[in-house]
């Protein structure tokens, strides 16, 4: 039997938490090792497993992968997320790259001051509703199908519901003005293994708090 | 009939389109540039709804008008068979050109940064390069001895390193001199015939930016 994958993070979203929903929605379980401590971060590193000193680490078929997009771009191609040729998967790219690039300056909010935090998340939700999501409605609107991409559930769907879902929790009317969005929230979600991971008890984290943003502090000596 | 070249919309300067000239020009691909001047001219693509996300890069191919870096990136490896022959080799190509990116997305901006905290900035890059990026890089390389970093044949991975490489010692002349293996594959790749011809003046690469494109880039930004 396959070993499941591996996950190494600090306990909360971070840069893991795309990780966590690709697999979550492919239906594969996964192992967490949760770093609570500056010495259990500092034996990973000195195991000689993260390429670039860093986490996200992903233990998986025999390999230990670092780096958020190439771990998330194989485990689409591996769950089969990644559009049938190479047409679809750069539509797929694009879109994911957009998401990632609203989703990343609100994950690292926490870690500045005051002032800049506040500015940051005003930025990004004004970001999403007037450069992103007009985006994504669009597309939705334009071929009327359920899925961004060649009428299938893929890793451009998955991601484009976590960043509505990180957005909403910033500004809960932030899809008002998004009537297919809306639609499409409530249909990802619905897909059993969305809806298992949404729910109570499941490897899904918490959005930061003060707590989760000194012990990172801590860890990483900044 | 023939294809149509790819048409790449930037201004004209390095930025973040030049890893897209580096991997066209060691393809073999060629390609033409439709050189943003003005904020008018970012201004008009955007309005005609040539930019997904209202921003560049963006390169006509292919009938579609495609952005995001790294999504243009990962179609032209793919298209001209520069991202390994399997999903576990493009999970490692894609771990090796994401450092890369890191240390790229350092060296991009400081173009742009006040003369006041350069210096910072450069010592910081400099201190990445040569403690995290390099020498995970010649590890690699002495690892399995081969002449490329992924699968024994050329790909993305060695065009993107030896473009940081080249930009690196622009920084820093001697910041190669401890790893030969590095050394080596800058040299072995800049011999290809393609990488070659981008090397030599008159080509597509751009130079480092200075004053002017600094002057013209905040004229088409607005910062």
């Amino acid at each position: 039997m396959a070993a499941k994958p591996k996950l190494y993070y600090f306990p909360g979203r971070g840069r893991m938490e795309s990780i966590r929903w690709l697999l979550a929605a492919a239906g594969v379980e996964f192992e967490e090792e949760l770093f609570e401590t500056r010495e259990q971060y500092e034996k990973v590193q000195k195991d000689g497993r993260l390429l670039f000193g860093q986490v996200p680490l992903v233990e998986i078929d025999g390999m230990a992968l670092t780096q958020t997009r190439a771990i998330l771009s194989y485990l689409a191609a591996k769950y089969d997320f990644y559009g049938k040729d190479l047409k679809e998967r750069v539509r797929i790219d694009m879109y994911t790259d957009g998401t990632l690039d609203l989703m990343f300056p609100i994950m690292a909010s926490p870690f500045q001051p005051p002032k800049e935090k506040e500015e940051g998340l005003a930025s990004a939700v004004k970001k999403a509703k007037t450069r992103y999501f007009p985006v994504y409605e669009k597309i939705l609107k334009n071929h009327g199908e359920d899925f961004l991409v060649g009428n299938k559930f893929s890793w451009a769907d998955i991601q484009l519901l976590e960043a509505i879902l990180m957005v909403e929790e910033m500004n809960a009317s932030v899809l008002s003005d998004f009537p297919l969005l809306k639609a499409f929230k409530a249909r990802i979600s619905s897909i059993p293994t969305i809806k298992k991971f949404l729910q109570p008890g499941s490897q899904r984290k918490q959005p930061p708090d003060s707590h989760y943003v000194e012990l990172v502090k801590n860890i990483l000596q900044i | 009939m023939m294809a149509e070249k790819p048409k790449l919309h930037y201004f004209n300067g390095r930025g973040r389109m030049e890893s897209i000239r580096w991997l066209l020009a060691a393809a073999g691909v060629e390609f033409e540039e439709k050189f943003l001047k003005s904020a008018e001219d970012l201004d008009k693509l955007r309005t005609d709804g040539s930019l997904m996300f209202q921003q560049v890069p963006m390169v006509e191919i292919d009938g579609m008008k495609l952005v995001q870096t790294k999504a243009i990136l990962n179609y032209i490896a793919s298209k001209y068979n520069l991202y390994g022959k399997d999903i576990k080799e493009r999970a490692l190509i894609d771990m090796y050109i994401e450092g890369m990116a890191d240390l790229k997305e350092m060296i991009i901006p400081l173009f742009k940064t006040p003369p006041d905290q350069k210096d910072a900035k450069v010592a910081l890059i400099k201190e990445r390069t040569t403690n995290r990026y390099f020498p995970a890089f010649e590890k690699v390389l002495k690892s399995h001895g081969q002449d490329y970093l992924v699968g024994n044949r050329l790909s993305r991975a060695d065009i993107h390193l030896v473009e940081l490489l080249y930009e690196v010692e622009e920084l820093d002349p001697n910041i190669i001199a401890n790893f030969p293996l590095l050394k080596a594959l800058k040299t072995r790749i800049s011999n290809l015939p393609t990488v070659k011809k981008f090397l030599q003046p008159g080509s597509q690469r751009k130079p480092p930016a200075n004053m002017k494109t600094t002057e013209e880039v905040r004229k088409i930004f607005k910062f």
